[in-house]
């Protein structure tokens, strides 16, 4: 294990981080504001990529891509909120589970409907391609780092629109005490389609920036989903704070946890028992990182105590 | 008679009359489809256990679906094969049996489900959510990377296993293991319900506090309620690997968990037989919708959200009449 490794290990790691969060922000902000769980944000994930990929095969431009799936998934988010999700707000989340459920099953197959089985294919475009050296001589592919930065600026960003907007304002009041914040004039249901809008932005255009690396395909939200919600729960459920933190404690610990553990098996098993157990239990370890963060803090890092 | 006796009454002789008459008129499919439906509603009778009665939205059931298939696939696979399990410190062998299958699934599912009742129970809420969904999709990771049970590609078993007695590979005689087994599961579920552990277990569901007050521990009841659920989907899981001769990491997705529970929602959540009417709407729907679009899902999709949204009771409600209300 050479550090020149373990560094690009970390920068993936935080990469990956970076790029959970833009899903999880949505997801928690959802749940803090609303008290909704919403199953189908990783089908927001999906259609954001759909839409660079067919924006781009059009027009060829990544950054009209981009936009595209900003539009898409806003769109989108805001149709299921005024359509379904609305009704949601009142009920159990049994209710919301299986109605947000019932969303993926729709919003997949109408994608595998309306785009093919077959997986698209969205391409880094030429002038973020080809990797940059770091200081130590470090080759590292562009792309991933202007990632990683367009991720902590966004972070940044929903930390003032949060914070210091009269926006954030009412997203923190509604929070607290949605009753009280409708009482003084504030339209609660076109705040509440805001917010389930702008969370699906943030999906959609995470689905954009990973789909250039990964292949764009139906499905493709579900595994994000899950790690979303790992994240979430890790950090405390409505925490933004809290989702920051997590998403880059499981993008660490899963990047990391791979080549890692490996290495430690072979410590006391030989090479190819270490590589077989070290990799299942990688791919274990962010659940165990979750399941252990719960059993120490029942409600997450930042959440508030139940 | 209530309506709702009188619907399950209806419900459980149609499930026994449709495979019978098929079985004279020579259609083997439809008996396949009708163990189907047993198998699923079993799970979900298991389901409905810490979820209708305890109000524990377990996301991870699939978990002890799982762990129920692969028992069978794993002791199956060995008997195979002739290679014993282990040898030291005791010799054991793989084995076809079902009975001897059954007991290693249950016991199995009902270990993972103390285990992980034990952790998960400490949250609540969304938390017990997401926890039993991690723990399900630990599991579904663990299977697929582990070789020596076929990894992703999952593990085939040529002959489905014997029951003393019965010819297994005859549909119709397969059929009545699960069948009977099913009506076992629901009898154990009635049971449950009416008995005072069962009402101790709703009363902690709907006002905890006072459930501490006369000195039970809701935490206990509930642990209990999750092992017998993860006990009950454990054998289902075996079951189920068992009519299709072949286990795979696929059985522990978290898309498995959330498919029984749309059994349950389907059906009607907290009825006993919610997940009878919603494996047998669901797989019906799967081949009626199925054989009309390919994108069959779309329409499952709209059904279930029209079902959540304006049939809160499911199709046990819309039978039956709404529920006395408890809470």
């Amino acid at each position: 294990m050479t550090t020149i490794l373990l560094i690009e290990q970390i920068l993936n790691g935080l990469q990956f981080g970076v790029m959970l969060f833009l899903t999880a922000a949505g997801l928690t902000l959802v749940f803090g504001v609303m008290g909704l769980i919403n199953l189908a944000h990783g089908s927001l994930f999906m259609i954001g990529a759909f839409a660079a990929a067919a924006v781009a095969g059009a027009t060829g431009s990544f950054l009209l891509a981009s936009a595209a799936s900003i539009a898409a998934a806003a769109a989108a988010g805001a149709v299921v909120e005024i359509a379904v999700i609305r009704r949601l707000y009142g009920r159990d989340h049994l209710d919301q589970v299986l109605a947000t459920f019932a969303l993926i099953l729709i919003f997949s197959e109408g994608t595998r409907w309306l785009f093919g089985s077959s997986p698209l294919f969205l391409d880094v475009p030429s002038w973020l391609s080809g990797p940059v050296t770091l200081p130590g001589g470090i080759l590292y592919p562009l792309y991933r780092l202007v990632l990683i930065a367009v991720g902590l600026v966004i972070a940044a960003g929903l930390f003032l629109l949060i914070s210091r907007t009269r926006l954030g304002v009412r997203i923190r009041a509604g929070e607290a005490d949605r009753e009280m914040i409708a009482a003084l004039g504030v339209d609660i249901s076109k705040l509440y389609t805001v917010v389930f809008a702008l969370g699906a932005a943030l999906a959609g255009l995470a689905g954009a920036l990973v789909g250039a690396i990964q292949s764009v395909q139906v499905g493709m939200g579900e595994p994000v989903l899950i790690l979303a919600f790992v994240v979430i729960v890790i950090g405390g459920i409505g925490s933004i704070k809290g989702a920051l933190v997590g998403a880059i404690l499981v993008g660490l610990t899963d990047t990391l946890g791979g080549v890692l553990l490996p290495e430690l098996f072979r410590l006391f098993m030989d090479n190819a028992a270490a590589t077989a157990t070290g990799s299942a239990l990688a791919t274990m370890l962010i659940y165990i990182l979750m399941a252990v963060v719960l059993i120490l803090r029942p409600t997450g890092l930042y959440g508030e105590r139940a | 008679m209530t309506r709702e006796t009188l619907t399950n009454t209806a419900l459980a002789l149609a499930l026994l009359a449709v495979p019978l008459w098929a079985w004279a008129a020579d259609e083997p499919f439809i008996i396949t489809m009708a163990t189907k439906v047993a198998i699923l509603a079993l799970a979900g009778v298991g389901l409905n256990i810490a979820l209708g009665l305890g109000g524990l939205v377990s996301l991870g059931h699939a978990a002890f679906f799982g762990i129920g298939g692969y028992a069978m696939g794993i002791l199956a696979s060995h008997a195979q094969t002739y290679a014993p399990l282990t040898e030291w410190p005791l010799l054991i062998e793989g084995t076809k049996s079902m009975p001897v299958i059954w007991l290693v699934a249950v016991a199995f599912s009902a270990l993972a489900a103390l285990l992980i009742g034990a952790l998960s129970l400490r949250t609540s809420g969304v938390y017990f959510i997401m926890i039993t969904l991690a723990f399900g999709q630990m599991l579904y990771y663990f299977a697929i990377s582990w070789p020596a049970y076929g990894g992703e590609d999952g593990l085939s078993i040529y002959l489905r296993n014997s029951f003393p007695g019965l010819n297994t590979l005859d549909p119709i005689q397969f059929f009545a293991l699960a069948y009977a087994l099913l009506c076992a599961g629901l009898w154990l579920a009635a049971r449950l319900a009416a008995s005072p552990f069962g009402l101790a277990l709703n009363a902690a569901r709907q006002a905890p506090a006072r459930v501490e007050t006369v000195g039970m521990v809701p935490y206990r009841l509930r642990l209990t309620a999750f092992v017998i659920s993860g006990a009950v989907t454990g054998l289902a899981g075996a079951l189920f690997a068992d009519l299709n001769r072949f286990v795979s990491p696929s059985m522990f997705s978290w898309q498995t968990s959330g498919e029984i529970m749309v059994f349950l929602i389907l059906g009607g959540t907290a009825r006993l037989f919610g997940p009878v009417a919603g494996a047998a709407a669901f797989i019906i729907l799967e081949q009626v919708l199925g054989g009309l679009s390919e994108y069959w899902h779309v329409y499952l999709g709209l059904l279930l959200l029209a079902v959540v949204l304006y049939a809160p009771g499911g199709l046990i409600g819309a039978l039956a009449g709404r529920e006395r209300r408890h809470d």
